[in-house]
């Protein structure tokens, strides 16, 4: 008697909860065993970077909320510095500032998200609950200080668009009082918590060398002990100031990508701490007219404001003949903007380096061999957000 | 630890006669070779003692329809030793076959599949060159510079069929692209004359 055996594919998404956004997934199937993933994107595929071509730099900075929209600052963040670098503009001290302390907010917003869902993805309801909760705090910060909830635009080449609304400092410096101890009351749910101990650990390996090969960054890459963090390695804005520490993991699996997030939250906390402490006062964007538009009181007296101001919002500020890649430390990872300007108020080439393209390409590498079951639970641990996938 | 100028020397005296330009440019070295060279220059970057650009961080391309050579591809490395950046670069024609570096870098099989269905650049023994980011059935590269912005197609719900169907684009107004460049400040033939007083 000989045993056959017959592959099962399986459909997987588009529309499936614990895809994480729109993912199809066709999978291979040994019985419960998983031979082949292949992953089907671009569901959500809008031509951000073809879009860009055709807007001037400040129209194309609301594209970059829309790409990783849980920390949409974060990616104007590198969209800004792509400017800065090329016009060689000053951003002063105050708003380096602020963009870091929004930027950290970023980063707690995206692992709140990805650790309480990645919980919800293998059975644990609660620590959703509990997070969503402090996410909504957090994006009334965003709301006071940018006027939306999730697409701020607010991040400005030159500095941001406003100052800080009278009394949100207080506000974030009394949340950040009693966030670790909701990271605790999380993690007494999640760290020790035999079913997600059982459906984590040593699920989804990556080896040091793999993560190097398939150009994983951010938690991925230090989950799996590589110390490597953009904001320490190659600082941008007031990041050096910063008193920070690197979490790393040991085995790579997806446990330890959650405990990385875990102390990555408590790790911006102090940074949000240090940010407010040390906040001077000052301009908030570069005082330069050409680039930044006026205020609002100077455009009633002055002529030549008005002029700028008109100049601002028809064609925009030119960008000298340049191409530049600037990356910067988003909470997924290396998040990469490749800007080539042409002289004119446009670019003529902007590319977006999205770290979540580089993870789920991995996918086929990682599920291999694991079970069905394993499946959301490695997505989870991936933190994929399908707006910077397809663009 | 080597400054980038120093590195900047090392790949020179290297790699000689296949680099045609360097240069150092925001703190990057930007490399310019030609496309037969592309996997040595690739390899000798990846595995030599004082490069190590182990990381691949992403391949695009760039599209000049006025020029004789119609793409620029570009690779971006990035070394975690030496904490440096490195951006690769080089020109092809339109109906070139570049060779894949997808047995150099893992990473590079999603990464070639997009400037594939973005540009229509193919790649040589890649192993599995389908579109990526693109619908099913998609017709044509959409960021080439001569690709409409609004495309071809679009779909909706037709209520007959009772199903999702493609048709041409139909615009109520045309896409406008105004030109709003104008001197900043005062025009040529102003500026020429008040330098010359």
């Amino acid at each position: 008697m000989s045993k056959q055996t017959k592959t099962l594919n399986l459909n997987f998404g588009p529309q499936h909860p614990a895809a994480h956004g729109v993912l199809r997934l066709i999978l291979e199937l040994d019985g419960e065993v998983v031979e082949k993933a292949d992953p089907h994107i671009g569901l959500l595929h809008r031509g951000t970077e073809k879009l860009i071509e055709h807007k001037t730099y400040s129209q194309a900075v609301p594209y970059f909320d829309r790409l990783d929209y849980v920390a949409p600052m974060n990616q104007e963040h590198a969209f800004a510095l792509a400017i800065e670098k090329i016009l060689k503009i000053e951003v002063p001290i105050r708003a380096q500032y602020i963009r870091v302390l929004f930027c950290e907010i970023g980063r707690i917003l995206s692992h709140i998200l990805n650790i309480t869902t990645q919980a919800l993805d293998v059975g644990a309801l609660t620590p959703s609950l509990w997070g969503f909760e402090e996410r909504e705090t957090l994006m009334t910060f965003y709301e006071r200080v940018s006027g939306s909830r999730l697409h701020a635009n607010y991040f400005r080449a030159g500095g941001v668009h406003k100052d800080l609304p009278r009394g949100l400092e207080n506000d974030i410096s009394d949340f950040i009082k009693k966030f670790p101890k909701i990271i605790d009351d999380l993690e007494t749910l999640l760290t020790d918590n035999r079913i997600f101990k059982q459906r984590n650990v040593d699920i989804g390996v990556v080896s040091k060398q793999d993560a190097l090969d398939y150009s994983f960054s951010g938690v991925m890459l230090r989950g799996s002990n590589v110390a490597w963090d953009l904001r320490k390695s190659q600082p941008y804005d007031c990041y050096e100031q910063m008193e920070f520490n690197i979490p790393v993991g040991t085995n790579g699996d997806c446990y330890d990508r959650y405990l990385c997030r875990v102390e990555e939250m408590r790790e911006s906390v102090k940074i949000i701490d240090q940010c407010i402490k040390n906040m001077p006062k000052g301009p908030i964007k570069t005082l330069d007219g050409k680039i930044s538009p006026p205020p609002k009181k100077v455009l009633k007296e002055s002529m030549e404001a008005l002029i700028h101001h008109f100049k601002l919002f028809t064609e925009g500020y030119r960008v000298n003949k340049d191409e530049i890649y600037t990356a910067v430390e988003a909470p997924k990872g290396e998040f990469g903007v490749y800007l080539i300007s042409d002289g004119s108020s446009k670019p003529y080439k902007c590319k977006i380096r999205a770290p979540g393209f580089s993870h789920l390409q991995a996918m086929d590498y990682l599920i291999k061999g694991h079970m069905l079951a394993d499946v959301p639970a490695v997505l989870g641990s991936l933190d994929i957000v399908f707006g910077e996938i397809d663009r | 630890m080597f400054s980038l100028q120093d590195l900047e020397k090392k790949i020179n005296s290297e790699l000689t006669t296949k680099i045609n330009t360097s240069k150092i440019n925001h703190s990057q070295i930007f490399i310019n070779i030609d496309s037969e060279d592309l996997i040595d220059v690739i390899l000798f970057l990846k595995n030599n003692e004082n490069t190590k650009f182990r990381q691949l961080i992403d391949i695009t391309a760039v599209d000049y329809p006025q020029k004789d050579k119609r793409f620029k591809l570009v690779y971006m490395f990035l070394s975690h030793e030496y904490n440096s950046r490195l951006v690769l670069e080089c020109l092809i024609n339109e109906d070139e076959i570049v060779p894949t570096i997808t047995k150099i870098y893992p990473a590079s099989n999603w990464m070639e599949r997009e400037v594939f269905d973005m540009y229509g650049i193919k790649f040589k023994d890649h192993p599995d060159l389908r579109r990526i980011l693109t619908d099913y059935g998609f017709e044509g590269f959409p960021l080439r510079k001569d690709f409409p912005l609004t495309g071809h197609n679009e779909v909706r719900y037709s209520e007959d069929e009772k199903k999702v169907i493609y048709e041409p684009v139909k615009l109520e107004q045309n896409y406008r692209n105004f030109d709003y460049e104008s001197p900043w400040e005062g025009t040529k033939y102003i500026n020429k004359n008040t330098k010359d007083k």
